[in-house]
């Protein structure tokens, strides 16, 4: 579904990608790990050419996204991104954020695209906030919200950028049981987080980044269990306690 | 009694109030149609200086700097007597108008710029990973935002530009303050032409600028 082939990114002088070699399959849900810095958020963020490679290729859905006139918007369609800090449309309702893209972009027709809509809202238990707007809910709420705009375009793909590392501690449960929720649907989902009780739950399989490496992959058992490199267990002595 | 302010002369002010209701017509005229002028240049250029491409952010930049760096008067001077040169002949109204919606452009083009910029970058992101090209985007997505932002400064820049259409004074272009100085010129009553005219100008910009104030309150800023 999604491939990726010895994609390397600059800032300048800054390596941040170091030669990223990665597949993942249709229906899997990858779960990326690693400390600040690593690369993770650059790594995820290509992946939708938000961050576009300094070399390298990335394959979406069949499609070489890094060539030259690429159909990129097309793409885009079918990957849904859900962010740290929400960015939904302050001044849409949430009904509106949900419905704007489908309509505009997929060209839905508007009562389909309302109806779908109002559906994931009920999903993710804001039904009746449909005719809010974002500055009045909570964090776990937009971001809820967020998940729903994200389910509204139909993709065969999301990608979660930290999604509850902005939230307050009371609110990470509400994101995370939708997100589960959704994992057990066949959804591909990329998941970079901190949330390790999720990754453990959810993941297929986890992948540990730092430096701009992936210094380690493997199914949740192993990765948490018996880590191989000195990294990845100073990493997760770090963050479980 | 006879000092600048004397009775007889607010008499004959008021009794020639035909020549001050025309310019104050003019002078409407004018800024309604240097606004539009402005709005125009200033969102086109705003939103080239937002841009990625160097080359249209170097062209905001060159006209900001060089129209804002100028003389308001030197530049409608120049449209003035350098145009029928280039054999480019204009009524000083439309000369008037380019002017002083050049210059305002250049402001306008900068509150956009400002405007545009004070949208979190997490809503371009949103919008372009949902499918949106960079102008859809914009349309839907970041204007209607930054909009909310411009109001009160572009508020700002209509009332200057009223005020500034007075240049026009100077190359006769029969507005407000052209007909106040001419019409005291020929009789000499400058004191009450320039008080009935500032207080014609005040009316004008008064309630725009309490209107921006408003704004202002309202959006926070």
């Amino acid at each position: 579904m999604i491939r990726l082939e010895g994609v390397h990114k600059y800032y300048g002088n800054l390596h941040v990608l170091k030669g990223i070699d990665l597949t993942v399959a249709s229906g899997e849900k990858l779960v990326i790990i690693g400390p600040s810095g690593s690369g993770k958020s650059t790594l995820i963020r290509s992946m939708n050419l938000l961050e576009r490679p300094s070399e390298g290729k990335i394959i979406v859905d069949g499609i070489d996204i890094t060539a030259p006139k690429a159909p990129i918007t097309n793409v885009r369609q079918s990957v849904a991104m859900v962010f740290q800090q929400f960015n939904l449309y302050p001044h849409k309702t949430v009904l509106e954020n949900v419905t704007l893209a489908p309509i505009l972009v997929k060209k839905v027709p508007r009562k389909e695209a309302e109806e779908s809509g109002m559906a994931f809202l009920e999903r993710v238990g804001l039904k009746d906030k449909a005719f809010a707007y974002p500055s009045q809910l909570s964090g776990g709420q937009q971001q809820r919200v967020a998940i729903a705009r994200a389910l509204n375009m139909r993709p065969k793909i999301i990608l979660f950028d930290e999604p509850t590392s902005a939230l307050d501690p009371e609110m990470i449960q509400e994101v995370l049981d939708v997100m589960v929720s959704l994992a057990n649907e066949g959804i591909t989902m990329v998941v970079v987080t901190h949330e390790m009780g999720f990754a453990r739950k959810v993941a297929d399989r986890v992948i540990f980044v730092d430096g701009g490496e992936i210094i380690e992959e493997g199914p949740p058992e192993h990765f948490f269990k018996n880590p191989n490199h000195e990294r990845t267990k100073m990493f997760l002595s770090r963050i479980m306690h | 009694m006879n000092g600048p302010f004397a009775a007889f002369k607010w008499k004959a002010a008021l009794r020639d109030w035909v020549i001050f209701a025309d310019g104050l017509k003019t002078t409407i005229a004018v800024s309604m149609v240097a606004l539009a002028i402005a709005l125009i240049i200033g969102v086109i250029l705003g939103v080239f200086g937002t841009s990625h491409n160097k080359i249209l952010k170097k062209i905001n930049r060159v006209y900001v700097s060089v129209i804002q760096n100028t003389p308001l008067v030197i530049q409608v001077f120049f449209l003035y007597n350098m145009l029928p040169h280039l054999g480019i002949m204009l009524p000083v109204f439309t000369v008037g108008a380019i002017g002083v919606g050049i210059y305002h452009g250049a402001y306008i083009a900068e509150v956009v710029r400002g405007g545009i910029e004070a949208v979190p970058r997490g809503q371009m992101e949103a919008a372009i990973s949902q499918g949106f090209t960079y102008t859809e985007a914009m349309k839907h997505i970041i204007l209607p935002q930054a909009v909310k932002l411009m109001l009160p400064p572009l508020t700002n820049q209509a009332v200057s530009l009223i005020k500034n259409t007075s240049v026009m004074a100077m190359i006769a272009g029969g507005d407000l303050m052209y007909q106040a100085d001419s019409w005291s010129s020929y009789n000499l009553y400058y004191g009450p032409a320039y008080v009935i005219t500032g207080m014609l100008y005040l009316l004008l910009c008064l309630p725009l600028a309490r209107f921006a104030t408003k704004l202002e309150l309202r959006t926070g800023v």
